[in-house]
């Protein structure tokens, strides 16, 4: 494939992507955020939205980090960062947390990979490096419980290589479930005609992105260019 | 009168046999009961199987344990967090097993040996690695994995207050592990901060019931960052 060397662009940040992810939570949804890019998500959600964060160790209404003189201890983030309870949240115990993940009681669960394929197949916990131990925490529990599956990552690995592929090289997390990808290029869902792409960053044409890509993407019927704010952070 | 609070840390840990079963409630350094680990190391028991989200950081708490050899094994969902290299040390030793499971189904293991259940089947693992050995079955169109209760010999639990029925509140989301291991052991030992006079607690507001509860011992929380 030609790629056009002239084409201009700038790839999103961690937290324009995030704002991105955040555009598409609707009020009323409860999500819950991996590690990672997702985290940055609450961020963003609109102030006229009123979008309540799930958090595995316990906390439902999850609020951002404390201001300087709030911070307890006793009080963090799926990450072991410290958080915030808003006005109306709660605290469960973990089966409870669990359940609400496992049970489909969640809207959305935005996490972090490694791969995605096609057919949406998620890969996103272990790399299977030989010198420490694997750890899975709760990312096969989110992978399988909530409504929907929607995963941000880089669109290629640190070498360049594609991250959506024909087939995931690492282990699974969980097959056939992933819906929506958000990129630092694109936002890309996975339909059963295969991957379709909803929207662009400025100046990427697909042509560009297919190069950065194993598997076939169309455009989407209702494909809109992107229009990310200013750099966020 | 029934009284379940015990007057050291010594008495609380008391009895626990060489291959037992602990439960260790946490989240990173949140919500474990510190004084009740470094009670247990100083008791003195043997090759114990550990249940814990994490795998203990530093050189304190589950972390000492491992490091001086009390541990044959951890069943865990995530031992990369934190300064874990007493866990990473005797991994790469082979001195110690680990046995991963996602995270909800280590506390849902437990809260079915709490009920006096035999198991259950879960989409979470299924067609995956970590569900290798073990019996899958489609349920409905969805493959499932068949998961064993996991019980423990003793828990040892952190809450915030407790009545001397053993009637229990946690803070925040300390809260974690805590209420569920509390349920799923055959002695369950408790750490608190303040106890309170019987009547206090606001009955709606209790999280652990005092017949879970087998011993209860006040205690300063250790200040320990990881």
């Amino acid at each position: 494939m030609t790629v056009d060397a002239t084409a201009r662009y700038t790839p999103l940040t961690r937290h324009q992507m995030a704002w991105r992810a955040a555009q598409d939570l609707p009020e009323g949804a409860y999500v819950n955020l991996g590690i990672g890019i997702p985290t940055l998500t609450s961020g963003f959600v609109p102030m006229t939205r009123e979008v309540i964060f799930h958090s595995e160790n316990g906390v439902l209404g999850m609020g951002g980090p404390p201001k300087p003189g709030e911070e307890d201890e006793e009080l963090t983030d799926a990450g072991k960062n410290l958080t915030t309870l808003v006005t109306g949240g709660c605290y469960v115990h973990h089966a409870d947390a669990f359940l609400m993940i496992r049970g489909g009681h969640l809207d959305f669960s935005l996490l972090g990979a490694f791969e995605v394929s096609e057919k949406g197949d998620l890969a996103n916990w272990t790399t299977e490096d030989a010198e420490f131990p694997p750890g899975v925490g709760g990312a096969m529990d989110l992978a399988v419980g909530a409504k929907e599956i929607r995963v941000l990552m880089e669109h290629t690995d640190k070498k360049g290589q594609p991250r959506i592929k024909f087939k995931c090289s690492y282990p699974l997390t969980a097959a056939g479930v992933v819906k929506r990808i958000y990129t630092n290029y694109a936002v890309i869902d996975v339909t059963p005609q295969g991957l379709m792409v909803a929207e662009m960053i400025p100046g990427m044409t697909l042509e560009i992105l297919q190069a950065m890509t194993e598997p076939k993407l169309q455009l989407a019927p209702g494909y809109k260019d992107m229009m990310p704010p200013a750099r966020a952070a | 009168m029934i009284d379940k609070r015990v007057e050291s840390l010594e008495a609380a840990v008391a009895g626990v046999k060489d291959g037992a079963t602990v439960l260790v409630p946490g989240f990173g350094a949140v919500g474990i009961a510190d004084n009740l680990l470094e009670a247990l190391h100083d008791q003195g028991a043997k090759e114990l199987t550990i249940v814990a989200n994490n795998s203990g950081n530093g050189d304190h708490g589950l972390a000492r344990l491992i490091n001086s050899g009390r541990v044959r094994k951890v069943i865990c969902s995530y031992p990369r967090s934190g300064d874990y290299s007493a866990f990473l040390k005797a991994y790469r030793a082979k001195s110690l097993e680990l046995e991963l499971v996602p995270q909800g189904t280590i506390s849902e293991r437990m809260r079915c040996a709490a009920a006096g259940l035999g198991g259950f089947f879960s989409p979470v693992s299924a067609g995956t690695k970590l569900a290798e050995g073990k019996e899958q079955r489609e349920i409905d169109g969805r493959l499932h994995v068949f998961e064993k209760p996991l019980k423990g010999d003793i828990a040892l639990v952190k809450a915030a207050k407790a009545d001397r029925w053993g009637n229990l509140v946690y803070r925040k989301s300390a809260r974690n592990f805590n209420p569920v291991c509390a349920m799923a052991a055959e002695l369950t030992v408790v750490e608190v901060e303040t106890m309170v006079e019987l009547g206090t607690l606001d009955p709606e507001a209790v999280v652990t019931p005092g017949i879970f509860v087998d011993r209860i011992v006040v205690a300063e929380p250790l200040k320990i960052r990881s």
